[in-house]
């Protein structure tokens, strides 16, 4: 199995603070064809670790730490180099289908654009690989003339997903694709990611707060905690037999689908005096 | 569960609402579109009725024209055996205390210029509820009992985390000792810790304030921790109806087994 990305020691701060660490000392490793989940609440750090992959961070953070990309470390690349890897080899998919697409420009030219950007593709042969991309993500090939006004939200999300795997990247990010879609919607771009990854070997990080995508999709799970990684291990591992006290707090607040459970807030106050316990004690 | 359990305290009997939409060319021509299509619920007293379907199924068509913040084309609500349509404005005022909402989005459904103190007692002094002391004790007991200080009733929205503007929304409505409250996905906006703690206090309110609950939301997972019945809806019909348990273990429906086996996380569960 072949390692495709290793995130190594990444730190992310606000440049005005410095001292405050929203990412704190993050490692992790991305294998082809494994589904890698990132768990936690708003405001752990999830999204930050993923965008600062292709570095989209805001201006107003910095990252430290090395991101390695296929052996090359591609957190020092300028923008000109950094642009031949985005969408190129690594795809993202957002939350939002409808604010990351360009509502003036149809969904065909928008699939377009990364194959010409990357492969120089033109005419004919750009048709129909597009008209390919779209059979693909299960859409009828001639919605390539419509607008993002004009598909449903699973619709739209499926397109996001046809402009990511465009040039065939090795590493697909998802973050939260499937938070704004119903359930029977969602269960479908599930299933068309998780067939994707293994028709393409891709490595797929996917970020979500939901325990049920999580034993859905995921090959490996990570957890994270304000700005830490708490936990990490293989999904059946995580969810049967959760080490961490946050992660066993966590699972402990998930309704379940047959409502056998006790719903359990988290007391973070004591999580905070069982973090520092535990920190002592290793 | 209060004694008399099978006291109906509302009912809606063939609710029918068509929305109109411009359509064709320039917008010339109309189509109708039937959000609820001859719709009836019960809501026991003191139970938790759960409303759930995908978007666009009219779920929230049916929360608003039950507490008649819309008006519905045809059909009846009846609250306590009073029929709410025909009821004059004032007197629909006067009821208003009885019927409580509990909105989705816990940033857009406070209103940023007000202090909490004043968002929670302003129905207190809409429906002249007591002396101006006794609306600012009942006021405060009220931020307490959701789990607020008495110091955040001169603070404004915005100090507030998402969470605890739920429990802002839950003290404004709880404050005039409704009898029906209706939730509109009142936890789809939080993370799931904060999810459960509003579950868990909705659910203690219930049982000391004997209130009755319509619960509305797309997570199933959420409705069967805390529904006694449930309503499936799919393109304003109502596809099926039953106890939460009856509906769970066994759907007669397509379209409710197609809902329930899309739930995440069930296959390995």
């Amino acid at each position: 199995m072949s390692e495709i990305l290793k995130i190594v020691n990444l730190s992310i701060t606000p440049h005005n603070a410095l001292s405050r660490l929203l990412v704190n000392n993050v490692s992790l490793t991305l294998s082809a064809g494994k589904t890698t989940c990132i768990v936690g609440e708003s405001g752990s750090g999830k999204s930050l670790t993923a965008l600062s992959i292709m570095s989209l961070l805001s201006k107003q953070l910095q990252a430290s730490g090395n991101i390695v990309f296929q052996g090359q470390d591609i957190s020092k690349l300028n923008e000109k180099s950094l642009q031949t890897i985005r969408g190129a080899k690594i795809g993202m998919i957002f939350q939002e289908p409808m604010t990351s697409l360009n509502p003036v420009l149809t969904v065909g030219y928008q699939i377009g654009e990364s194959l010409t950007a990357h492969l120089g593709l033109k005419g004919t042969l750009l048709k129909d690989k597009i008209a390919a991309l779209l059979t693909q993500v299960g859409i009828p090939p001639e919605r390539a003339n419509s607008y993002p006004d004009e598909l449903s939200g699973g619709q739209r999300q499926r397109v996001m997903i046809a402009m990511s795997i465009a040039c065939e990247p090795v590493l697909l990010i998802a973050d939260e694709p499937t938070t704004a879609l119903d359930v029977t919607v969602q269960a479908q771009i599930l299933q068309l990611l998780d067939a994707l990854k293994t028709r393409m070997n891709m490595a797929m990080l996917f970020i979500t707060h939901d325990f049920g995508v999580v034993s859905d999709i995921a090959d490996d799970v990570i957890v994270m905690f304000r700005g830490e990684i708490v936990e990490t291990g293989s999904k059946k591992d995580l969810l049967n037999n959760p080490k961490h006290p946050y992660t066993k707090a966590l699972l402990a607040c998930v309704p379940d689908a047959e409502g056998k459970k006790q719903l359990k807030p988290i007391d973070y106050a004591w999580l905070r005096d069982g973090l520092t316990e535990t920190k002592v004690v290793a | 569960m209060p004694e008399n359990s099978d006291k109906v305290i509302l009912q809606a009997n063939n609710l029918v609402k068509i929305y109109s939409q411009r359509s064709g060319k320039f917008g010339f021509g109309s189509t109708q579109i039937k959000a609820l299509d001859d719709v009836s619920i019960t809501l026991k007293a003191g139970s938790t009725l759960a409303v759930v379907g995908e978007s666009g199924s009219g779920k929230s068509t049916l929360a608003r024209c039950l507490l008649q913040l819309h008006p519905f084309d045809s059909g009846e609500v009846l609250f306590d055996g009073k029929d709410l349509a025909k009821l004059d404005a004032q007197s629909l005022r006067g009821m208003r205390k009885y019927l409580q909402m509990v909105f989705q989005d816990p940033f857009a459904s406070l209103n940023p210029r007000m202090k909490v103190g004043e968002i929670v007692s302003e129905g207190l002094l809409i429906h002249g509820l007591g002396s101006a002391a006794e609306q600012k004790e009942n006021m405060l007991q009220m931020l307490k009992r959701v789990g607020l200080n008495a110091d955040d009733a001169q603070k404004y929205p915005h100090q507030f985390s998402g969470g605890q503007r739920q429990r802002i929304g839950i003290a404004r409505a709880l404050v005039l000792q409704p009898k029906v409250v209706v939730c509109d996905e009142p936890v789809s906006a939080l993370d799931v810790s904060v999810q459960a703690q509003i579950l868990l206090l909705l659910k203690e309110l219930q049982q000391e304030m004997g209130l009755s609950y319509i619960f509305i939301s797309h997570d199933l997972r959420v409705v069967r921790h805390v529904a006694d019945e449930i309503v499936v809806m799919h393109k304003g019909k109502i596809v099926e109806q039953g106890k939460v348990a009856d509906i769970y273990n066994a759907p007669q429906q397509p379209y409710t087994q197609q809902l329930l086996s899309a739930i995440p996380g069930r296959k390995a569960a």
